[in-house]
């Protein structure tokens, strides 16, 4: 990348409103940006910023109600905002293309995957129907389809997400354009498929020179894709620099408070807990006087941030083009604050409070396919979960990780009692309950064993208070029956989860996401849990809600002693916060141990190919690139031997594919399944590699 | 898609039977009143009774009864009517083959229209093309086939004097008489077709797989033609197969005002004169359309949607 190149894209002190019955929603004000030939641009920021709103406007695409106000976006020397529908069209898809974050959504359901991609560059250019059916399965293999021939021939529905999003970036490559937008590409994709699409962008942008914009709320993985970053804020801009000047040094409060939401693989949650940035985004009509980040800000002064508003400023002693919105950014050093927060205790670890002994849990389907009727195999199974064998004590923290698929939320529905399982046993606090349905258990059952769930929008009734709802669940688990006692009790829960007491009155709808969940958990406590499953409890909320809510159910665990079964796909969340990790893959347990054990070798190596596809925020950590090919078999047709054999980049041959691996074990708690002796695995090098003090230090004074 | 056919297929048949069933127990058995008296009316007296009992074997055992007149009916003897004094198939026949000419230009004028109307506003949600159409078809459907029939008949026959206003077709057929039955029932149906596929095209419209076709810079009418359609239609598909129906036996009013002789206009007749013979016949014959056009449905409906088709 040199300086002195034309830029690709330039956007000039963008204003974008969107008109509603209730007035006008100013989404993005003084927006600017430039991006050269072959450069990846990030932008990250929370929810509501106005990321897919630039993105938008960029494609010129507002639907009916959003407008550019003012400024300008210059493509290649025209300004896009004064083209004609037909010149639109014509770079649309041929010089500017668009990935989108939910693949199968953005996909025609009733068109062949050949059709969608033909339409491309047969829209854009004078070319044969052979020549366009050539070079979409050139493309298909470019981005790493196997059977690409194949892949031409299905539906959207018959590939998998990373297969369908693979196929989205295709279409977005066919007509070979200078500038790829990105929304999101990952967000709805697992780990190990998100690792594999983020290495496939970067090579593009490599092999074909394309300049790339993308758009994410993780900074982990901009770290990994971009060249330059910008942060948004409500609207604008507040810090913008290469990767390298931003991620060492951020120098404004609102992007450090970012980074401090964040688990890092490095960090746990007795050393460095995070810091959830108070308040929220305001709304594009309500924003505050002066910067419009102070009623946040932990520097804010009086007189000073909420004044006037001001513009971008060059940071002084950094790179040229490191440029922040920030009055007092000289002033204040975040460096020195970074792993300063309050300490916490680790608990001491108590009685076994749960035991999972073989527990196997088999879903039957019915194959209705003629095939299927003609063999007489009309029932088959779905092995959603194969021999579990672990156990949690009073106050610890176990995490199941895992892609989607693989059985985590099964096993949460069988403790719940919502299925039974198969075979095996679970006991908890000395009785199996394996098999008795939440129906059959008794209150006091049923309080001491809660759960959280991912959607904290489906659990609520939205006819019902608040206060209602918690009070219900208090007297149906018998803690009290008193009036008043309960409604104490209530109280006592809201202040726990650190919402206002008023809330007691207020009605679902009127809370925000992270407020829900804080709901979702005050009920999961109401009743002094024994254990607690939290299934996926942050996903579905932004990270520095996502970082307070953590933080909260950390805090509440702490103080009751509860045994947390934290259930995620997230390895830096769950590196962060628990202190035993079981990793499963298609029903099975391939690895379980403590959070040191998991994360320092031996790797079974699904668990080594799981720890690399973590982005990590921090550009002085280095890991070790693993990328996984293929896709996850299915439930219903594992394979015979390994259950990761059909991936596995450590496969030593047939003996994986024909017989099942066996537990090996390391240390007391610490197994590990795989063919490869311990010896061997024992070899492997760290997958992430953290410098230590003094290493940081030199890599510091020698830029 | 085999096993589909063939399971659509089996229950069609499932149902037809226990349709049947219902129908014999109803009317053949003494459940429901003396089958004798029923015919014969209330003065006959016993004697008379039990010879039309035993001369139309009603006095066998209940099931062989059953699979007597069932195995008549699928060989295609349905009986005698009372009122027409012949063959219920002659009587029918005719009358089904009017009705399919009067839903034959219904449904080649109403399809094409709504779908078109409803698709063009569907594509601009909100636009003033849109509005008209959509408090048109909401006008229309809301006023009922007689009111609908009489104020075209006042406009058209009485005071235009363009058109004749009965269609009882009795000086052989005549494509006048046909007008305005078939218009009665094209306004009724318009507005519901339309508004139909009007929602459903505006939900695919506002899909992200519609925004990934014009951000690839497709043209418009490929936008709307390749991607749009398609997915639209399915929905309306349903609805109109199962408008098919309502076209045999929902329209006794209109085929009544206009004394057109219809299908819906013989299942009144043969209720009113206690024709028994006619009565299961047309009532088999409306069940056999109703199933069959579900099952069309159903099956046209997996094949529009890849989705159920290859799963
Ligand atoms: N069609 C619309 N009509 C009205 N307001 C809208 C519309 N689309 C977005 N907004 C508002 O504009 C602001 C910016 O939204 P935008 O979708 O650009 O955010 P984002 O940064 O992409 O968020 P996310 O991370 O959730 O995708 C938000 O306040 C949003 O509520
Ligand atoms: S201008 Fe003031 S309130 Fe705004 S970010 Fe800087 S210090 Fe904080
Ligand atoms: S058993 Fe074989 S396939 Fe499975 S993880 Fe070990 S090396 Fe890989
Ligand atoms: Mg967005």
């Amino acid at each position: 990348m040199n300086t002195d190149q034309e830029p690709i894209l330039v956007c000039k002190d963008l204003c974008i409103s969107y008109y509603t019955r209730a007035g006008e929603i100013p989404a993005v004000v003084d927006f600017s940006l430039t991006v050269l030939p072959g450069e990846t641009i990030g932008i990250v920021g929370e929810s509501g910023c106005g990321k897919s709103t630039v993105a938008m406007a960029i494609m010129q695409h507002m639907g009916a109600n959003g407008g550019i106000k003012s400024g300008s976006i210059t493509f290649k020397g025209r300004d896009l905002t004064q083209l004609s529908d037909d010149e639109l069209r014509n770079i649309r898809g041929s010089e500017v293309a668009m990935i989108y974050q939910e693949p199968f959504a953005s996909l025609n359901p009733s068109l062949k995957i050949s059709t969608q991609l033909m339409e491309v560059p047969l829209a854009h250019e004078d070319i044969s129907t052979e020549e366009a059916r050539k070079r979409a399965l050139q493309m298909l293999g470019d981005v790493k389809l196997p059977d690409p021939e194949r892949i031409m021939e299905a539906y959207p529905h018959q590939l998998s997400g990373g297969q369908q999003q693979r196929v989205v970036i295709a279409m977005g490559l066919l007509s070979n354009p200078s500038l790829l937008l990105l929304d999101e590409p990952t967000t709805a994709l697992d780990v190990t498929v998100e690792a594999g699409i983020v290495k496939l962008v970067a090579d593009i942008s490599k092999k074909y020179g394309t300049s790339q914009i993308y758009i994410s709320h993780n900074l982990g993985l901009i770290l990994e894709t971009c060249d330059r970053v910008f942060v948004m804020y409500s609207g604008e801009v507040v810090e913008e620099g290469t990767i390298n000047s931003l991620f060492t040094w951020p120098r404004h409060p609102y992007t450090h408070g970012l980074f401090a939401c964040i688990p890092l693989p490095t960090a746990d949650k007795h050393a460095a807990p995070l810091k959830p940035i108070r308040g929220q985004l305001p709304l594009p009509f309500e924003r505050p006087q002066g910067c419009y980040y102070h009623p946040r800000c932990d520097h804010f002064k009086e007189g000073l941030c909420d004044v006037d508003h001001f513009k971008m400023e060059h940071v002084v002693d950094s790179a040229p083009d490191h440029r922040v919105r920030c009055l007092r950014y000289k002033e204040i050093d975040i460096r020195l604050q970074t792993g300063e927060g309050e300490k916490k205790e680790a608990l001491e670890l108590g009685e076994r409070v749960l035991n999972v002994d073989k527990m196997k849990k088999y879903y039957e389907v019915r194959d209705n396919s003629l095939k299927a009727l003609i063999s007489g195999k009309r029932i088959r199974y779905v092995k959603a979960n194969e021999e579990l064998n672990f156990t949690a004590h009073e106050g610890e923290t176990v995490a199941i990780v895992g892609e989607s698929g693989c059985g985590k939320s099964t096993f949460a529905k069988v403790l719940m009692g919502l299925e039974k399982g198969t075979e095996g046993e679970v006991r908890h606090l000395g009785k199996d309950i394996s098999d008795i349905a939440v129906r059959d258990r008794s209150p006091k059952e049923i309080a001491s064993l809660q759960m959280v769930f991912q959607n904290p929008f489906d659990t609520l009734n939205p006819s019902h208070s608040i206060g209602g709802q918690i009070s219900r669940v208090i007297k149906k688990f018998g803690v009290e029956s008193d009036k008043a006692k309960i409604f104490n009790r209530v109280m006592k829960l809201l202040d726990i989860v650190k919402l206002p007491r008023d809330f007691y009155f207020r009605k679902p709808r009127q809370l925000s996401g992270g407020q829900k969940q804080r709901i979702g958990i005050a009920r999961a406590f109401a009743g002094n849990p024994s254990m607690v499953i939290a299934d996926e409890p942050v996903s579905a909320l932004d990270v520095s809600v996502a970082a307070a809510v953590t933080e909260l159910l950390m805090d509440i665990q702490r103080e009751h002693k509860t045994t947390l079964l934290f259930i995620s796909h997230d390895l830096s969340v769950v590196r962060y916060l628990s202190d035993r990790i079981v990793v499963m893959y298609l029903g099975h347990i391939l690895e379980r141990g403590t959070t040191e054990q998991i994360f320092a070798p031996p790797y079974q190596p699904y668990t080594e190919a799981l720890l690399s596809a973590v982005p990590i925020a921090d550009p002085e950590v280095t890991k070790r690139e693993i990328v996984l090919e293929g896709n996850l078999p299915s439930a219903m047709k594992p394979p015979k031997g390994c259950p990761f054999c059909t991936r596995c980049h450590r496969r030593i041959g047939e003996i994986c594919d024909n017989e099942p691996p066996p537990e090996q074990v390391v240390t007391d708690r610490h197994v590990i399944k795989c063919h490869i002796s311990l010896e061997e695995l024992k070899q492997v090098e760290h997958v992430i590699h953290v410098p230590d003090e003094a290493e940081r230090l030199h890599a510091r004074q020698s830029q | 898609m085999v096993t589909l056919i063939a399971k659509r297929f089996g229950f069609m048949v499932f149902t037809m039977i226990v349709v049947s069933l219902i129908l014999f127990i109803l009317l053949e058995t003494d459940l429901t009143g003396d089958p004798a008296i029923r015919v014969l009316g209330q003065f006959s007296n016993e004697e008379q009774r039990e010879l039309w009992r035993e001369k139309h074997g009603y006095n066998q055992p209940m099931l062989l009864r059953y699979v007597k007149w069932l195995g008549n009916f699928a060989t295609g003897d349905l009986g005698e009517s009372i009122r027409f004094k012949g063959p219920v198939a002659d009587v029918m026949l005719p009358r089904l083959w009017n009705t399919a000419i009067l839903g034959f230009w219904t449904f080649a004028i109403m399809i094409p229209l709504s779908l078109t109307l409803g698709v063009l506003s569907g594509m601009k949600e909100g636009s003033k093309l849109d509005r008209s159409i959509s408090v048109f078809g909401i006008l229309t459907t809301s006023v009922p086939e007689f009111a609908s029939a009489v104020i075209f008949s006042a406009l058209f026959v009485f005071t235009l004097k363009w058109l004749p206003g009965t269609s009882s077709m009795s000086g052989g057929f005549e494509f006048k008489q046909l007008i305005l039955p078939a218009l009665v029932l094209i306004v009724y149906d318009f507005g519901y077709v339309a508004r139909m596929t009007r929602a459903s095209m505006a939900e695919v419209m506002t899909s992200q797989y519609i925004r990934t076709a014009i951000l690839k810079g497709l043209p418009y009418k490929s936008v709307i033609v390749k991607h749009a359609l398609r997915n639209a239609l399915i929905a309306p598909f349903t609805v109109i197969m199962l408008q098919i129906n309502w076209l045999l036996s929902g329209v006794i009013v209109v085929e009544f005002f206009f004394a057109y002789k219809g299908f819906g206009a013989l299942i009144l007749e043969a209720s009113l004169n206690n024709d028994i013979a006619l009565l299961e016949a047309c009532a088999m014959v409306a069940v056999c359309v109703a199933v069959t056009t579900q099952t069309l449905a159903d099956i046209g409906y997996t094949f529009l949607n890849p989705r159920i088709r290859f799963s």
